[in-house]
């Protein structure tokens, strides 16, 4: 009876606030242009920035300060993984291997997923995309390896070498642009030198927007195989 | 009655039916799942608002002029949302394997010092 009760109360709130939201959304007219800064952005974001993909000049460029907190909320959300499961002694203890098919699957398929995620951020600027699913991408080639391989892990050192030394080039292209145009994360690329003005919807331009998306796909990369590898292994007591 | 997009509605009910899971399920694991709706269902939300009717994808080009683009805010932002709702998740998760590993059980009623 008393989940009947907690139910019918649970369904009674949920079409309170259902209706609520629902009235709030009254007012905003579905598949209307209703752009204000998004018109400034699509107008402009070629000339500005060089990349003809609006979204990823909008995160990377418009707004790279909100994505270098975004990439610090997911280093620190990797790291409270590890200080959760951290344990003194830590192995894989998978029994089973995985089957032929997913064993054979991973071995010839791990270097093409590699080159995949690797592709979608190098070209963040041109198709959708970017860092942040480039990195998803690896980390799934790495999850594939923990599947198969029940004594698979991943080099830990050049990892964490990796992640620290890719995280710390993110804040030095950001402070080149300070020594150079006078604010933090200035696209000096595009902006002082130049490059690939001529070439605007090819891989050679956007400015620095290639080169921050491939820091950032390694150091998503690197972070969510580092969270498969803590969340897979288990405590072994001697 | 108001009349909302089909978009919206399905967006919202999403939301709702997340939050239905977290507010009534037992176990963790299920709520957790709830969480994960409710993100989709806010996601899908934040889209539709930026959706303009025959227009294609913010990417200027092959003949898609900045005319016929969809607006790009809404879509950096869920760019931005859905990293951080996996970074949450593994959080959630490896405290749901903490909690398994001191009590033995997900079901949070039968955990101490926990009841609700």
């Amino acid at each position: 009876m008393v989940s009947l009760l907690k139910r019918s109360l649970a369904i009674i709130t949920l079409l309170i606030i259902g209706y609520w939201v629902a009235q709030a959304f009254a007012g905003v007219p579905f598949g209307q242009d209703k752009m204000l800064v998004g018109k400034y952005y699509l107008e402009n974001v070629v000339n500005q920035t060089g990349s003809v993909n609006a979204v990823t000049a909008v995160v990377v460029n418009y707004r790279g300060f909100d994505t270098l907190g975004e990439v610090t909320v997911l280093f620190i959300a990797s790291t409270g993984v590890g200080a959760l499961l951290w344990r003194r002694k830590k192995e894989r203890t998978a029994r089973t291997e995985g089957s032929i098919v997913l064993k054979t699957g991973t071995r010839y398929l791990f270097p093409f997923i590699l080159v995949f995620g690797a592709y979608i951020f190098i070209h963040g600027h041109l198709t959708p995309g970017g860092g942040f699913p480039g990195g998803a991408t690896i980390a799934t080639g790495f999850l594939l390896l923990y599947m198969a391989f029940i004594v698979y892990e991943i080099p830990h050192k050049s990892f964490e070498v990796t992640e620290g030394l890719v995280g710390m080039s993110y804040v030095i292209v950001g402070l080149i642009g300070l020594a150079i145009g006078g604010y933090f994360l200035y696209d000096w690329i595009w902006q002082t030198w130049h490059v690939g003005t001529t070439n605007i919807g090819r891989l050679l331009s956007g400015g620095f927007i290639p080169v921050i998306y491939t820091i950032i796909g390694l150091k998503v990369g690197t972070e969510l195989s580092g969270i498969i590898d803590n969340m897979l292994k288990e405590e072994v007591r001697e | 009655m108001i009349h909302i997009s089909v978009y919206y509605f399905g967006a919202i009910s999403l939301i709702l039916i997340g939050l239905y899971a977290v507010l009534v399920k037992k176990n963790v694991l299920k709520m957790l799942i709830g969480l994960s709706i409710m993100e989709t269902g806010v996601n899908l939300l934040l889209i539709s608002v930026g959706y303009i009717s025959g227009r294609s994808a913010p990417i200027l080009s092959e003949g898609v002029t900045p005319g016929r683009a969809v607006d790009p805010i809404p879509q950096a932002l869920v760019l931005t949302a859905i990293v951080i709702g996996v970074a949450t998740t593994a959080m959630a998760l490896s405290v749901a394997i903490i909690l398994y590993e001191k009590y033995n059980t997900l079901n949070v009623e039968e955990m101490r010092r926990l009841r609700g």
